[in-house]
């Protein structure tokens, strides 16, 4: 039982890169975006797309939390007794985030969207990075067996940490980026939809470089994790690579659908190849998931509640997304008289009623 | 001295416990007034969702609109609250959690499920009004109440199980090696603290946002969609409670036979007796002697009891050793902010009575401007009332984090920076409270400059043809839009 419920939890933690990867990620875009002047365009983009879903994906987040107390207690505390530093920063900037993003959306003076916007932005960043670095720490073996405290520095500042950091924060950007190209496409917005797609490409070659740059720093600082990534998980190491090259060719080819599903596969294909790479261990080297696991009654109820949430919250989440691709979803509330009256390109972006008229070239 | 205060300074600098209280507390009273928001102002809204529909009442329609664009936003500073509080368990109590995370954590799965619900959901109905049909769009609002409810009884099962726990077995050394999710969710604490809590989102949820509308009708804005934004949630606090009233009372009879000491401490008893009075206000004293106050004679041993009555023995303070209760500032705490709780919540009944029976001799709702003037505070009383009660029941268990298994002290956190990320908190928090306000005010005022409801402003209709910028608002020449 405590497999299925490590694989629920590794399950989760590839949901929450790739579903909230992409709002950290599109954080990512409208932080590098410019001038208020320049970076309006994607940044209007960026809101647009964020909107319905990202209150949503807050959620994987808790429930990785959750399921990670309930069901292997004494790993949780020590994770937490060690990586203290990047995990207050990472709720920190979450709280920063997501009330920056609720904020700029409800307010119309310019200089307060600024300000919210940046702090959106810059949390944007720094989660995506904290959460990388705490799991290079669990993957480096930084953190003790038994509920006991590891070194609060180097756990968390050390170069596996530091590499899977920027390379959490360069997967989501990508991720991002392949998800705007779509949107600004289906918006019907040419420039914007280059834009995004040179980002994508950029951002994909450096996930690229830093995955290789991963690799070397963890033979020699993870060296279980390594020879896992290099046997067990080795076909998938290779389908991920695969998955990643072929959206990279089909981004430079405009094929925007193929690409973000491969992408999506290829973000999750990096969790999943850690997760299978040091299996069975919890912590590497020194907790089994089966040593970790709380008594079965605890991991039936979880499973229970998993059960429940794949018969009541999946098809929510199903409608919300269909929803959402089907535009159905466009705006908060209906039209206000009391709505800040926007330039008409803007209002009209969506292109709800007529095809708008392609911004730029 | 000088030394002395030195090393105090140093104690307290280092030492993560009081900290750690400091800041859960400090998040948790912040958190708890967003939680009402969410939990019932979803179902206000649905109601004049409903009548907007169902009487084609274009104010009532716009009224649900604009209540779901603020709480788009309460329920994004909640979620982030919320989710604050989830990394605190492993910031702060990373002891607690490591040795009962297998018990406490079960609800807390489902708590996961129904927060993820709502929050579909919520996504759904507030970004939906424009393109969905009508009647779809109402129902795909319904489950946010529901998973509302659902979601708060779970975090409340989670806090009855400190208050006590049940369904594990633990080896001798302590550890817990078997787990009865079922008796840990549904503890014996669990159904009349859930209740409590329920219902008081409700109640103060209700009176909440009604103050907001009597404060505007005290302004003279008494038009249909103000009454309306008045009596919906006004109604919904006063049936609440005194629902409440009841809850309350078979809450604090549980807290009497289960939980003699916290119940010392609610009624200040020092030592165990029968004939017990009711001490209003007062205090307890280093000596165990209670000063000040008044007393009612009897009346805490016939309320536990009405059965015995005054002959009702009422278990002291002393019944435990001393580090087994809680301390004499934590037990004027406790009887300070339970006498706040039933004296605010009994205001806020006999409020709800004028109310009721306004509707009931004289079919509408009271027009005295007494009334509306009480009514605007009763936002600001009723969340006090509810931190009072959440003070009663945290304050009162110390000094166990899990009653009678667990200290707080043993729970917390041996990382001695806490102090530096309590006053981060704080700082971080301080800036969100005050925006929050500062940005659902500026929405409130813009939605006041427009003047209401107005012919294009229609939920449901179509939008502006593309191109077309959406019709100008007059730019409010009458001036009504002055500072509050």
């Amino acid at each position: 039982m405590s497999t299925v419920v490590a694989v629920v939890l590794l399950a989760a933690v590839a949901a929450y890169a790739v579903f909230g990867g992409a709002d950290f990620g599109a954080g990512f875009w409208d932080l590098t975006a410019g001038g208020p002047e320049r970076g309006a365009a994607p940044r209007e983009l960026i809101e647009r797309s964020i909107g319905p879903v990202w209150e949503a994906n807050h959620v994987w987040l808790i429930f990785i939390l959750v399921v990670t107390w309930t069901a292997f207690p004494t790993v949780y505390q020590s994770i937490w007794l060690t990586l203290f530093v990047p995990l207050t920063l990472a709720a920190l900037g979450i709280v920063l985030r997501g009330a920056s993003f609720a904020f700029r959306k409800s307010v119309t003076a310019p200089w307060f969207r600024r300000a919210f916007g940046g702090g959106f932005a810059i949390a944007s960043v720094l989660v995506p990075f904290c959460f990388g670095a705490v799991a290079g720490g669990i993957a480096s073996g930084e953190v003790p067996s038994g509920g006991k405290a590891g070194d609060p520095v180097d756990s968390w500042l050390n170069p596996t940490s530091l590499v899977t950091g920027a390379l959490a924060v360069a997967v989501v950007a990508y991720l991002a980026a392949v998800y705007l190209v779509r949107e600004a496409r289906r918006g019907g917005e040419v420039a914007l939809e280059g834009y995004f797609r040179r980002r994508a490409i950029a951002a994909a070659v450096v996930a690229g470089v830093l995955s290789g740059a991963g690799l070397v720093v963890v033979r020699s600082q993870a060296r279980s994790v390594f020879d896992g990534l290099t046997s067990q998980a080795l076909p998938l190491v290779l389908a991920t690579v695969l998955c990643a090259t072929i959206a990279l060719v089909m981004l430079a080819l405009r094929a925007a659908r193929g690409a973000r599903i491969l992408a999506v596969l290829a973000t999750a294909g990096v969790v999943v190849s850690w997760g299978v790479a040091q299996w069975p261990y919890l912590l590497p080297g020194s907790v089994k998931v089966e040593d970790a696991a709380a008594p079965s009654g605890t991991l039936g109820a979880l499973l229970v509640a998993v059960v429940l949430a794949v018969v009541l919250v999946v098809p929510g989440f199903v409608l919300l997304f269909t929803l959402a691709e089907r535009r159905l979803l466009p705006e908060e509330g209906a039209p206000d008289a009391a709505d800040p009256v926007r330039p008409a390109s803007q209002s009209s972006a969506r292109g709800d009623v007529a095809p708008p008229p392609a911004r730029g070239s | 001295m000088g030394g002395a205060l030195g090393d105090l300074w140093m104690l307290a600098a280092v030492n993560p416990v009081p900290w750690a209280r400091a800041q859960m507390a400090f998040t948790l009273a912040c958190h708890i007034i967003l939680v009402p928001l969410g939990v019932s102002w979803a179902f206000m809204t649905l109601i004049a969702n409903y009548r907007g529909l169902r009487r084609s009442d274009p104010a009532a329609l716009l009224l649900a609109q604009r209540w779901s664009k603020y709480m788009a936003l309460t329920f994004a500073v909640g979620a982030v609250t919320g989710t604050v509080l989830s990394f605190e368990f492993g910031l702060l109590w990373p002891r607690f959690m490591g040795r009962w995370g297998e018990a406490f954590g079960v609800p807390f799965a489902f708590e996961g499920l129904f927060f993820f619900t709502e929050a579909v959901f919520v996504s759904i109905y507030i970004f939906g009004w424009r393109r969905l049909r009508p009647w779809t769009h109402f129902w795909t609002g319904v489950p946010i109440p529901i998973a509302g409810v659902f979601g708060s009884v779970s975090v409340v099962a989670a806090n009855a199980w400190m208050n006590a726990p049940s369904g594990f077995t633990l080896d001798s050394a302590g550890h817990v090696v078997d787990v009865d999710p079922w008796e840990v969710i549904f503890n014996d604490a669990m159904p009349l603290q859930a209740a409590h809590m329920v219902v008081a989102a409700y109640l103060v949820g209700g009176f909440m946002v009604a103050s907001v509308y009597a404060v505007a009708m005290l302004r003279g804005r008494t038009d249909h969609y103000h009454r309306l934004g008045f009596v919906i949630p006004f109604t919904v606090a006063a049936i609440a409670t005194p629902v409440q009233m009841v809850v309350g009372d078979a809450l604090a009879r549980w807290v009497f036979n289960e939980q003699p000491v916290k119940f010392a401490a609610i009624e200040l008893v020092p030592k165990t007796s029968s004939d017990v009075p009711e001490t209003l206000l007062g205090r307890l004293n280093e000596d165990g002697t209670v000063s000040g106050g008044i007393e009612i004679p009897g009346l805490a041993s016939w309320l536990s009891d009405p059965g015995t009555g005054r002959d009702t023995v009422v278990q002291g303070l002393d019944s435990v050793p001393a580090d087994s209760r809680p301390t004499i500032s934590e037990v004027n705490t406790v009887h300070l902010a339970w006498d706040v709780m039933v004296g605010l919540g009994t205001l806020l009944f006999l409020l709800s009575v004028w109310y009721a029976a306004c509707w009931i001799f004289k079919r509408r709702m009271p027009r005295s401007r007494w009334f509306l003037r009480a009514a605007s505070c009763a936002g600001v009383l009723a969340v006090v009332a509810m931190e009072a009660g959440w003070v009663v029941t945290e304050v009162g268990r110390q000094p166990w984090i899990v009653y009678e298994h667990m200290r707080v002290e043993d729970a917390a956190t041996g990382n001695t920076g806490v102090w530096i990320t309590f006053i981060a908190v704080v700082v971080l928090y301080a800036a969100l409270a005050v925006t929050t306000v500062l940005v659902l005010r500026s929405m409130s005022r813009r939605f006041r400059r427009s003047g209401g409801f107005v012919d294009h402003d229609v939920p449901y209709g179509p939008r502006s043809p593309a191109g077309e910028p959406e019709p100008v608002p007059a730019e409010a020449p009458d001036r009504t839009g002055r500072v509050p």
